[in-house]
């Protein structure tokens, strides 16, 4: 049989430039498949591949369904295809409300345990159903496991080397010593001899790539990482799905650079807690979600009045109010750009991949710490809580030049209005440059002031310090030609980049362009973007199309516009952004 | 960055900072600036080592009035800027300030775990039982019976919230109250509460001769409180339940270790924290 996905020989029906494959484990809390999942990700980076797993749960926090979603591919991916090529369930507790995200079709391959029953709203997607003795070769094993016995079924089946598993196992099974390392691997030989035995599966073999060094990273990790990387060394928080891994990974890891991690009461005390280490000289981060942004927002406006440079990652879900915790939604740019009270200009930034999280946040913090102000980084669920196999990214080290006040100076005046706005900043210790930071408005010196001219000059300043800084390329990613542009940010750029290598492989022309900076806006950076352009559509996973009216708000966009504004929980897909595009072209 | 520990030679009028006050003539809040001046100088603290956070409201204003370092923060939020400020740069006096709406309504959670995080630090609250600069509505230590607002024409009906009681449950180090009407036993209580290792609160009663002028009758009731201060939680917890809000001095002094994370390098280099990613 020829009609099955594989690494080899991709599905001709499914224009990709991508090559790939995808996985989807299913099972009910506790059975194992995240774990199992995350070990058949990094084996296949062991092995050479590139490669992403989301996990996908209900709101409980323990116990129902869980899906690990994997991609594997020769190639860089940031995205999804929503169909997938093989679906293995361990049970099928529940499994009916992944229907929505795991798509099958007639070349899928659908795996289950002996005895278990497909439900219907699986099997009537379509693919060939196979059963294998998942648990009753468990059982045979001392301490084995069905997850296990699933990973050797899947590791033979996509032709990833057991020696490959072996080394994953043996590195995350460590702490529980040799005897949990044999067991696993008995279930992980006994689920690839029972895969290769069953008739007319086909190898879905690979060809072997070059192994050099990879990470296996989730996007909130590396936003910790760009954290440290930028300087940062007070964290204060309070947990919140699904942000709640930065702050993870920061607490032992902040330690080890002289930093320290605070848990606060309430988000309302981390932001303040973050603006007194700040401005104790200590570059300052919170993580949060949705419902914390909103509970900060008046400090943010503290943070920019008094010009104490903060950062806040904001790891977005579905909205509004509790919404969806465990989904992704790009819903938050307004508040993040609209919120705060008063005319307050501040930074907005959002990573692009899950390897970006890392740069722009270490960039968020150095533009925070540049322009003495509040950075806020709209990253989101899908960003954050998705492992990819990613190149280790480049060390980029920028030069900060915020406080710039270290020794008595006779003039000192904090708030002194000059040619760039960034107005000297002392930190306590410094002898005689003693001041008063402020929410109140206030003149060049600190002290409180209602004058009109005080109000038009330091709201100046503020201002005139974004709009003057040079934001470089790094504001966005711009590449392509073409009169046909799709303009986007944010996780959506995945999908809608692959959709670009689709159309270019029939020969469109297609520029892409995903906004890093959206606060402030570059209208002439954009212009110089889009010029000769005449259609531009416009792609962002939020129902209220956010980004769309942001975009007519502060922008000059040639041409023809169309919105694409799909709301979460699922994710965008290339075929969606492709499908679209070529429906415009074809009217 | 210049530092020195101590500066003997300064008197209290040079911890001012010449800034006017915004205060009603005959308000309570210039005595407990010049109490806090007078405690700085007895303790011969280095202006630039020396930082005051505050509020929102009238007393929140005092650290523009002082020659130290200041922050006039958001309503409720003085704490946790403290906080914040305190625990990554440990080598600073650090005192947060504020009134009674501030402190024990809007930043009333923060009140609750700043005592139960016991950061060193000392918190002064200026106790007028009436919120001042929105022209005066009851606050959580107003009576139930007083009725001159508009707000809440026939009384609060609502029990007044008992301040040091709350400190102590939620684990404050040093409990003391003080009087605007006696600067110098002021002065006395708040180098004893900067002393002491750990959160330290100090109730701090200051009249408001505009909204509450039978305030003034305060000075005639303040007096020293006939005990010493104890270490034991339970005595404390007697003392303060039967207090009637006038006795003065230090109630109550724990001897719990305060909250503060040692910052020290283990690293050569950042690049050993990406071990972990490397597969």
């Amino acid at each position: 049989m020829n009609d099955f996905a594989s690494l080899a020989t991709p599905p001709t029906q499914h224009i990709g430039v991508t090559r790939s494959l995808s996985i989807a484990m299913l099972g009910s809390g506790g059975s194992g498949v995240m774990t199992a999942g995350g070990q058949l990700l990094d084996a296949a980076g062991q092995a050479g591949w590139y490669g992403m797993m989301t996990r996908s749960s209900g709101p409980q926090i323990r116990g129902g369904e869980a899906a690990a979603l994997l991609r594997l591919s020769p190639k860089p991916v940031e995205t999804h295809k929503g169909r997938f090529d093989i679906l293995l369930a361990i049970d099928w507790l529940n499994a009916d409300r992944f229907v929505g995200e795991i798509i099958l079709d007639s070349n899928s391959i659908v795996i289950g345990d002996q005895g278990g029953t497909v439900p219907e709203a699986i099997s009537r997607m379509g693919g060939r159903y196979v059963e294998l003795p998942l648990s009753e070769l468990a059982k045979g094993i001392s301490g084995g496991r069905p997850n296990m016995v699933a990973l050797g079924a899947l590791a033979h089946l996509i032709g990833l080397p057991i020696d490959a598993l072996e080394a994953v196992l043996t590195k995350s099974l460590s702490k529980k010593g040799q005897e949990a390392v044999d067991a696993s691997m008995a279930g992980v030989r006994a689920g690839a001899e029972q895969a290769s035995a069953v008739p007319d599966i086909p190898d879905f073999k690979v060809e072997a790539n070059a192994k050099q060094e990879r990470w296996s990273i989730t996007g909130n990790e590396a936003a910790g990482l760009g954290a440290i990387r930028g300087g940062v060394r007070f964290v204060a928080a309070y947990p919140i799905t699904p942000g709640t891994e930065i702050l993870e990974w920061l607490a032992p890891n902040l330690k080890k650079v002289g930093g320290v991690l605070v848990q606060a009461e309430d988000e309302l005390a981390s932001i303040n807690q973050l603006i007194g280490g700040s401005f104790g000289g200590t570059p300052s981060l919170t993580a949060t979600s949705g419902p914390g942004l909103a509970l900060m927002i008046e400090s943010i406006g503290l943070a920019v009045a008094s010009e104490t440079p903060v950062v806040v990652v904001d790891v977005m879900r579905g909205g509004p109010s509790t919404g969806i915790p465990t989904k992704s939604e790009q819903s938050d740019l307004n508040i993040a750009i609209y919120g705060l009270h008063g005319d307050a200009p501040h930074i907005v930034v959002a990573p692009m991949s899950i390897g970006d999280c890392l740069f722009t946040t270490q960039w968020a913090t150095h533009l925070a710490e540049t322009l003495q102000t509040a950075s806020i980084v709209l990253s989101d669920q899908s960003l954050g809580q998705t492992r990819a196999l990613i190149d280790r990214p480049a060390d980029i080290a920028f030069v900060s030049g915020g406080r710039s006040i270290t020794s008595r100076s006779e003039d000192f005046k904090r708030y002194a209005v000059n040619d760039s706005g960034v107005s000297p900043m002392s930190i306590p210790g410094t002898v005689g440059c003693q001041y008063t930071a402020d929410g109140l408005e206030h003149s060049p010196t600190g002290t409180p002031s209602s004058r009109a001219e005080d109000h038009i000059q330091q709201l100046n300043k503020r201002k005139r310090k974004l709009d003057q800084f040079d934001y470089g390329d790094h504001w966005a990613l711009t590449e392509g030609e073409g009169e046909i542009a799709v303009l986007t940010w944010g996780s959506s750029t995945g999908p809608v980049s692959e959709a670009i290598d689709m159309l270019r492989a029939e020969g469109y022309k297609v520029r892409l362009i995903s906004m890093r900076l959206l606060l402030p806006a570059q209208p002439q950076r954009l212009a110089q973007a889009l010029q000769g352009v005449e259609r531009t559509l416009i792609v962002e996973q939020c129902h209220g199309a956010q980004f769309h009216h942001y975009l007519r708000a502060h922008y000059d966009l040639p041409g023809e516009i169309r919105s694409m504004a799909i709301p979460g929980p699922l994710m965008i897909r290339p075929d969606d952004v492709y499908s679209e595009l070529k429906a415009w072209e074809n009217a | 960055m210049e530092m020195a520990n101590t500066c003997p030679s300064l008197k209290a009028k040079d911890y001012k900072s010449g800034t006017k006050p915004v205060w009603c003539p005959g308000c309570g809040d210039y005595s407990v600036l010049l109490a806090i001046t007078k405690a700085m100088a007895e303790m011969s603290l280095s202006p630039e080592n020396v930082a005051l956070v505050s509020g929102i409201g009238c007393s929140s204003r005092l650290p523009a009035y002082l020659n130290v370092y200041g922050f006039h923060a958001v309503h409720g939020r003085a704490l946790p800027v403290a906080t914040g400020l305190k625990v990554s740069r440990p080598d600073l006096t650090v005192l947060a300030a504020g009134g009674d709406g501030d402190g024990f309504s809007i930043g009333g959670n923060h009140f609750m775990h700043a005592c139960r995080r016991n950061v060193d630090m000392t918190y002064i609250v200026m106790d007028n039982q009436v919120y001042g600069m929105t022209k005066g509505q009851a606050s959580p230590t107003t009576d139930p019976d007083w009725d001159k607002s508009k707000l809440t024409p026939g009384g609060t009906k609502i029990n007044p919230y008992y301040p040091l009681v709350i400190a102590l449950a939620s684990g404050a180090n040093f409990i003391a109250r003080a009087s605007s009407t006696d600067p110098n036993g002021a002065a006395k209580v708040l180098v004893d509460a900067m002393q002491h290792p750990g959160f330290s609160f100090v109730h701090m009663l200051s009249p408001c001769v505009t909204f509450r002028p039978e305030q003034k009758d305060w000075k005639k009731m303040v007096r020293a409180a006939p005990v010493e201060p104890t270490t034991d939680p339970a005595v404390a917890a007697k003392r303060l339940m039967t207090d009637d809000n006038f006795f003065l001095g230090t109630l109550y002094k724990g001897n719990r270790a305060p909250y503060q994370p040692e910052l020290k390098t283990s690293v050569e280099h950042i690049s050993e924290l990406e071990k972990g990613f490397i597969l």
